[in-house]
């Protein structure tokens, strides 16, 4: 599999100041995808603006894993609530 | 440069506790945190205003030189200059201050403190910097075919190519054009996203055009040809005799661009309204009477 668009989790970790457990959990409750290619663990780069949104909301407000899989869900809520009402005034245009 | 309230701003007493000021700006950051309320400039703001109350009275040393000098802060620079010229006569060898970067503080904070203190946590991090948000206002007979823009965004000129069929609310991405990162961590992105007023008569839903057209009874009633206004032209229409109000007509691929699917459009569905005469002369109103009597 052509690693090119991965990062490797330590690099990561290095690279934010983290520790691997806190990306494994956040794997855990499915808020991002490790992927597994001949025994190392990437990361797509498309998620890490997720990630360091994640690393922000967990090292500045303190909320834990439970909370950023919370707030998550209703920020896409609320994208998929402004995403609606972009079309729904696009119909009446 | 106004006087800042910083108590006021975390909503707390003169007397809080360093605990008292911790709990407030917890409660706050987490109200206004930026990534809790994305594109919403006032949270923007807001979030400032109480990281820059946290610094001062979170750090002993700023807390007492605010509450020290407080609403004359304009006379405490020049306390403090005469006080480290007293300093340094008495010790030169003495460090004064610490290294401060450029951060986004108010014009009191910059001139009371000098700028953000170095002993915040986030300075060991390296972080990605701050992604720009731009809204570009187009036309939907813009959008219509691909083209070239150039765009002026933090005093950087962007050559921007705009796909046909990009959508209102809309948003694209371009990679590296944001804010310089922090302590040596990648530049941000630019977010642009489309504001398109449709300055046509033509309402758009997904792809498709929708649009009516008037026609006159004897043309509804006879049969004849039309011509009408497509996105891109007129198109010649044969109308059958007896067609109804309200019929719907489809004009394959007369519709709106599929995004990023050159060549590919919608359709355009034209809604026939037949419009009835008005102000009808004596000799019109005799034949249709003559016409409703054949129906009866």
């Amino acid at each position: 599999m052509n690693t090119k668009n991965f990062i490797h989790i330590s690099k990561l970790c290095k690279h934010y100041n983290i520790e691997i457990s806190f990306i494994n959990s956040l794997n855990e409750f499915g808020l991002i995808e490790i992927i597994s290619v001949e025994e190392s663990q990437y990361i797509h780069e498309d998620k890490i603006t997720d990630i360091e949104k994640m690393i922000r909301i967990h090292q500045e407000l303190n909320v834990n894993i439970e909370g950023i899989d919370v707030v998550f869900n209703l920020l896409n809520k609320i994208e998929e609530l402004q995403n609606e009402l972009i079309i729904t005034k696009n119909k009446l245009l | 440069m106004a006087f800042i309230d910083y108590y006021k701003i975390l909503g707390i007493a003169k007397n809080a506790t360093e605990s008292d000021i911790k709990k407030a700006y917890r409660k706050l950051a987490r109200k206004y945190h930026p990534d809790l309320n994305p594109n919403n400039k006032d949270a923007e703001k807001k979030f400032k205003e109480i990281n820059e109350a946290n610094e001062v009275l979170s750090h002993n040393e700023n807390r007492k030189k605010y509450d020290k000098y407080g609403k004359d802060w304009e006379h405490a620079e020049q306390f403090e200059k005469a006080e480290k010229q007293q300093q340094h006569q008495r010790n030169s060898q003495q460090a004064t201050g610490g290294s401060f970067s450029e951060g986004d503080y108010s014009d009191f904070f910059e001139s009371m403190f000098g700028g953000r203190s170095s002993s915040n946590s986030r300075d060991s991090i390296k972080f990605r910097g701050q992604d720009y948000h731009a809204e570009l206002q187009l036309n939907l007979t813009d959008v219509y075919e691909t083209h070239k823009r150039t765009l002026t965004i933090n005093g950087k000129n962007i050559r921007l190519t705009i796909p046909a069929g990009v959508r209102n609310g809309q948003i694209i991405k371009i990679k590296g054009h944001g804010s310089e990162g922090v302590n040596g961590g990648p530049k941000g992105d630019l977010h642009i996203k489309f504001s398109i007023t449709n300055n046509t008569k033509f309402k758009l839903e997904n792809d498709n055009l929708y649009t009516n057209v008037d026609l006159d009874l004897y043309k509804a009633l006879l049969g004849g040809d039309i011509t009408v206004d497509t996105f891109d032209g007129k198109v010649k229409l044969k109308i059958k005799p007896e067609t109804q109000n309200g019929t719907k007509v489809k004009l394959k691929g007369k519709g709106f661009p599929i995004y990023k699917k050159e060549g590919s459009f919608g359709d355009l569905y034209i809604t026939y309204q037949i419009i009835t005469p008005t102000k009808l002369t004596e000799k019109e109103k005799e034949l249709f009477t003559e016409l409703s009597k054949l129906r009866m």
